[in-house]
């Protein structure tokens, strides 16, 4: 047998525009996702750490069951499972933006409720003795100061995330590895293509990680 | 004259624990009350209750004519309460993500609507006032525990409270900040601000204060002027906490 290889670069430059096509689909599951999940971990993430059980008890058990599931099962479940249930169909791209949303909402409830216990219950009394209501504490003081604390790990939640869109390409969204795959079904060069689509997710992770590291440094400044 | 302060047969436990024992005090309009007494006597539960921040389990307490109900009952007096008492907490509690002025202006523009222009020239009036008028645009953090502390009273005081409360207000400090705090408060008791101070800072309570209040597990046993409670105290445990406080 022959193990020689030569790696291809012809193959993996001309590869590129198609897997180009991929990228749109990949940022918008990952960030419409992450936005719907930002909303839900932020109500979720609140009302985990509610005083009130019947508050806090949906929270966490939403929490639990997303966290405690694969997103590849949320997803398939999302896809081939609910239209049972709705009767019509759901579009891959929808599916895959509620896959991304209800998965990272979980998560991004975690890190809302740690951030919000890491403030000092000084702050909260010293918002209260003057007067302040229990929301005007919370929203003017309290969450200003969680928000800075909760940057980086949400910003670790968005590459998780952006990472875990890779594994739609099993609902035939037109993402980064679905055109991969359609690629190498023609041209049999799955070397090249896997190692450029690698280099891709690298380029949009490494692009966040980057801008997230200067967002942190002003937002820590002035503290 | 209606007291500012009014506490009857007040008790307050901390599950099984009874942390303040069917205390009654009243405090007037303009006095200067200084709570002494050990740590875990109870003196600061006792000044939390006075705005709320500690709920009380049975017995009555008044602040400033509205009645706050035990177990957080009332929430609408406890609002117009907390409008005006105004506390100063040992660790300052300054908030870290505004800048010294916007710790100052925040409560007068969210709770009274002030308008930013009146609660802005409030805080530089009141910065002036305890003396860090040229530290206004600075956070918190780029201060030292004396001016810290000092932000802390003026931003009370832009609330234009009827009783400050004091919790330990120089326990944190080091030793050399001690002495612009204790200034401030000095001040504000001539200009005949109404006061609940907990302190160990016994040369401050037999200046300033108008009555010493000594608490020992919970129970207020012996109260009256400084001189006489400093100099002659009638209760054998509060002979026995001064002659151990007084005694370096």
């Amino acid at each position: 047998m022959d193990f020689s290889f030569q790696f291809d670069w012809q193959a993996a430059i001309d590869s590129i525009p198609f897997l180009l096509k991929g990228i749109p689909y990949t940022l918008l599951i990952s960030f419409g996702g992450l936005l719907i999940g930002f909303v839900l971990g932020i109500f979720f993430g609140l009302l985990s750490i509610n005083k009130k059980w019947f508050l806090r008890w949906p929270a966490t058990a939403y929490i639990e069951i997303f966290r405690g599931t694969p997103i590849l099962v949320q997803v398939l479940f999302i896809f081939y499972g609910l239209p049972d249930l709705i009767g019509s169909p759901i579009n891959p791209l929808t599916a895959g933006i509620a896959a991304i949303a209800l998965n990272s909402g979980a998560y991004i409830s975690e890190v809302v409720r740690g951030g919000v216990q890491s403030i000092d219950k000084g702050q909260t009394e010293a918002g209260l003795s003057l007067g302040l209501s229990r929301s005007q504490t919370f929203w003017s003081i309290i969450w200003p100061q969680a928000f800075r604390r909760m940057i980086p790990p949400l910003g670790n939640q968005a590459i998780v995330s952006i990472k875990d869109t890779s594994l739609f390409s099993v609902i035939g969204v037109g993402e980064l590895v679905r055109q991969g795959q359609i690629y190498i079904a023609n041209t049999f060069t799955a070397f090249e293509v896997y190692f450029v689509v690698a280099l891709l997710y690298l380029a949009i992770t490494l692009s966040l990680s980057m801008i997230l590291r200067f967002v942190e440094r002003r937002g820590l400044a002035s503290v | 004259m209606t007291h500012i302060v009014e506490m009857k047969g007040m008790n307050k436990y901390f599950g099984k624990l009874h942390v303040l024992k069917n205390i009654d005090l009243t405090v007037e309009p303009g006095e200067v009350v200084v709570i002494i007494g050990a740590s875990g006597s109870g003196k600061s539960t006792l000044i939390r209750c006075a705005n709320g921040l500690e709920e009380y389990e049975s017995g009555k307490l008044t602040v400033d004519g509205h009645p706050l109900a035990p177990k957080g009952g009332n929430q609408k007096a406890l609002a117009e309460i907390r409008k005006e008492v105004g506390m100063v907490f040992q660790q300052f509690n300054l908030f870290p993500h505004l800048t010294v002025k916007r710790n100052i202006m925040l409560a007068p523009m969210k709770v009274k609507n002030t308008p930013e222009t009146v609660a802005n020239a409030t805080a530089e009036r009141l910065l002036n006032r305890v003396g860090i008028g040229s530290q206004a645009d600075k956070y918190p953090s780029h201060l030292s525990g004396g001016q810290q502390q000092r932000v802390a009273i003026a931003r009370a005081l832009a609330m234009e409270p009827r009783l400050m409360l004091f919790d330990e207000p120089t326990s944190a400090l080091d030793p050399e900040m001690i002495g612009e705090v204790l200034d401030v408060m000095r001040e504000l008791a001539k200009e005949g601000m109404t006061m609940m101070v907990v302190t160990h800072e016994m040369g401050f309570a037999r200046e300033v204060a108008d009555r010493v209040i000594y608490i020992h597990e919970g129970q207020i046993v012996e109260q009256g002027k400084p001189d006489d409670v400093f100099d002659n105290p009638q209760n054998e445990r509060t002979q026995a906490f001064l002659s151990r406080v007084l005694a370096h």
